[in-house]
């Protein structure tokens, strides 16, 4: 009786001892795997800031090849301060900053309250109000763009911060994620507020603000991310440097040749940068937030 | 204050009329700054795209505006370059759609297994994303030279028989700008179809195993079905995504849409019309058909979630 487990044990030794080995292979054919991957996603990258220190001439001569990735011959900031100067840099990436920071911060209020209202408070014509934003979800941006351009134009408002700002502050998609955030939270804390004696204002906002924290999180960093890479609309709605955003800039390099390559990518490192910085920070953040903006389909 | 104490003794229950009616003031003014906004921003530019659609509307011109009936619309599709950009879009999704939720997907399973490092790769493979799409554009030109870095790898990879000059070519600028594309997306749909994935749970897999499933049959019968509204509201997204092409065909080629019209969009075509030729009403005719498009999309998306719920 003994002999014959004993005998299974052995077998199931093997066994193991096999699947292990096989469990081994797998995972190092899955590392193998993620650092390919990972060169294809970062290569593109790294040739962007390695290339932000080089001449313009050995950006374009290196393309080629691994030299593409050496820094040399490395001539420190020159692109930078070229790229400054040219695309007006600094006033371009101020520009940006201002546009990304109103839409974010004005459109975390206004969407917040907006949610918080459709998901507590009961009033008529609540379940049309839900629907509405449920259906504007759907409109795209670009659909609206060519009437949009027109009412703007016809207000003066082209070339303005404004134009860039205002069309963006009220989204349907981060009030319908206050909205479902809100429904999740339990009445009672906001209950006691007004047995408190709490106004609904201060209510909001020392109790049910501070509770929201990762719904806000989340739209702060949708909305910048969106935000901070528009393009098209600004396209049309902006002339001048005075107004126009970070990725605009971009086309200067390639209306006056010759092309410069050195400076364009010292230009694209540093609208990179802080996007990719804040990222790197906050990334679980970043993922929570992208994760959730698909649980609504 | 006591309406207030009797609504909280009440809890769930029917509030006094009194409280309704604070509580309808205290919503209106919640709701006032949003609607206003959704109000002049978006519902009132959507239809005014409808009504402008109709007309011989021009950004700026001294002539009065006058009603042209359907003329937008017919002109619009008999347009050989609407046409043109309409099928460039379509081959887009075509092509990019499968292949960029299938591209998602591995990804996602492949962060999700409980191993070292998994985060790192995750944050990785998510870095496009937080790139700016028209500083992506540009690297990826330079990237897609004649003797760029992309055919120094085709040469040593297809031993030289693979080396187009990608953005001067009529047939590979598109699928240059495909690359681009799921480079910078795929990442945003990884986290979506991980989270999915994670929803999934886990004693279906035990029970599979138990049933004596193989890896592929309990990734066919448990994962795909577990993930599937994931997987739908991706490929919606990322169809609807391709239908926004913009970016890369106004910076990547030397003239945006070129060389001839190849990687010509609808959007390059809403933009070109609306904006540069300042067509308000031709423009505002495109931006309904896109709209149009986008909705049954959407509703196709819809249907399919719904049917979903009702198996379960």
């Amino acid at each position: 009786m003994s002999g014959r487990t004993a005998e299974i044990t052995a077998i199931e030794e093997t066994q193991l001892a096999s699947m292990e080995r096989a469990r081994r292979r797998n995972l190092i054919i899955q590392y193998i795997f993620m650092v390919l991957l990972s060169i294809f996603f970062l290569f593109p990258l790294v040739f962007m800031f390695v290339s932000a220190f080089k001449s313009d001439a050995s950006v374009l001569s290196d393309s080629g090849g691994a030299g593409a990735f050496i820094p040399s011959p490395w001539v420190g900031l020159d692109n930078f301060s070229s790229a400054v100067e040219r695309a007006s840099l600094w006033r371009v990436f101020f520009n940006s900053v201002i546009i990304s920071s109103f839409i974010v911060g004005l459109g975390l209020i206004v969407n917040s309250l907006f949610g918080y209202a459709l998901a507590r408070l009961r009033f008529k014509g609540r379940n049309v109000l839900i629907a509405l934003v449920i259906a504007l979800i759907i409109i795209p941006f670009e659909a609206l763009a060519v009437p949009l351009l027109y009412i703007t134009a016809e207000l003066g408002w082209l070339d303005t911060y404004h134009v860039q700002i205002l069309p963006f502050v009220a989204n349907a998609l981060f009030v319908y994620l206050f909205y479902t955030f809100f429904l999740n939270v339990p009445v009672s804390l906001e209950e006691a507020a007004r047995v408190d004696g709490a106004g609904p204002i201060r209510t909001f906002v020392s109790v049910v603000a501070p509770l929201a924290k990762p719904a806000y999180a989340t739209m702060a960093i949708l909305g910048f991310l969106f935000s901070w890479g528009q393009f098209l609309w600004p396209v049309m709605v902006t002339r001048g440097v005075d107004v126009r955003p970070l990725p605009l800039g971009i086309g200067v390099f390639k209306t006056t040749p010759p092309i410069q390559w050195g400076d364009i990518m010292a230009y694209a490192a540093l609208m990179t940068l802080p996007l990719l910085i804040i990222f790197l920070i906050f990334q679980r953040y970043f993922i929570q937030g992208v994760a959730s903006s698909g649980v609504k389909g | 204050m006591t309406t207030a104490s009797s609504t909280s003794r009440q809890g769930t229950g029917k509030k006094p009329k009194s409280a309704g009616g604070r509580d309808t003031r205290v919503a209106w003014a919640f709701s006032t700054p949003a609607l206003i906004l959704m109000g002049v921003f978006i519902v009132l530019p959507f239809l005014l795209a409808f009504y402008l659609s109709f007309t011989n509307q021009r950004l700026i011109s001294p002539l009065p505006t006058r009603f042209v009936g359907v003329e937008n619309y017919t002109d619009t599709l008999s347009n050989a370059a609407f046409w043109k950009g309409f099928f460039n879009n379509v081959w887009f999704v075509v092509v990019v759609v499968p292949l960029q939720t299938a591209f998602a997907l591995w990804l996602a399973i492949l962060v999700n297994r409980k191993i070292p490092g998994r985060t790192f790769f995750r944050t990785v493979f998510f870095m496009p994303v937080v790139t700016v799409m028209a500083a992506a554009a540009v690297v990826w030109t330079l990237l897609f030279n004649a003797n760029g870095l992309v055919n120094a790898v085709m040469e040593t990879v297809t031993f030289g028989a693979f080396t187009p000059d990608w953005l001067n070519s009529t047939t590979w600028a598109l699928p240059s700008m495909m690359i681009v594309g799921i480079w910078q997306g795929v990442g945003f749909q990884m986290v979506i179809l991980l989270a999915a994935l994670q929803d999934v749970p886990e004693v279906l897999y035990e029970a599979a195993s138990i049933d004596g499933a193989t890896r592929w049959q309990q990734f066919t019968n448990v994962t795909l079905p577990g993930i599937r509204n994931g997987l739908i509201f991706v490929m919606t997204v990322t169809t609807i995504l391709a239908f926004r092409l913009f970016d890369q065909v106004w910076i990547m080629p030397r003239t945006p849409g070129g060389p001839l019209d190849s990687t010509r969009t609808m959007m390059l075509e809403l933009v070109e019309t609306g904006f540069s030729n300042q067509a308000i009403g031709r423009g505002a005719a495109i931006a309904v058909i896109f709209f149009v498009i986008v909705l049954a999309l959407t509703l196709i998306q819809r249907r399919f979630i719904r049917e979903e719920g009702e198996v379960t």
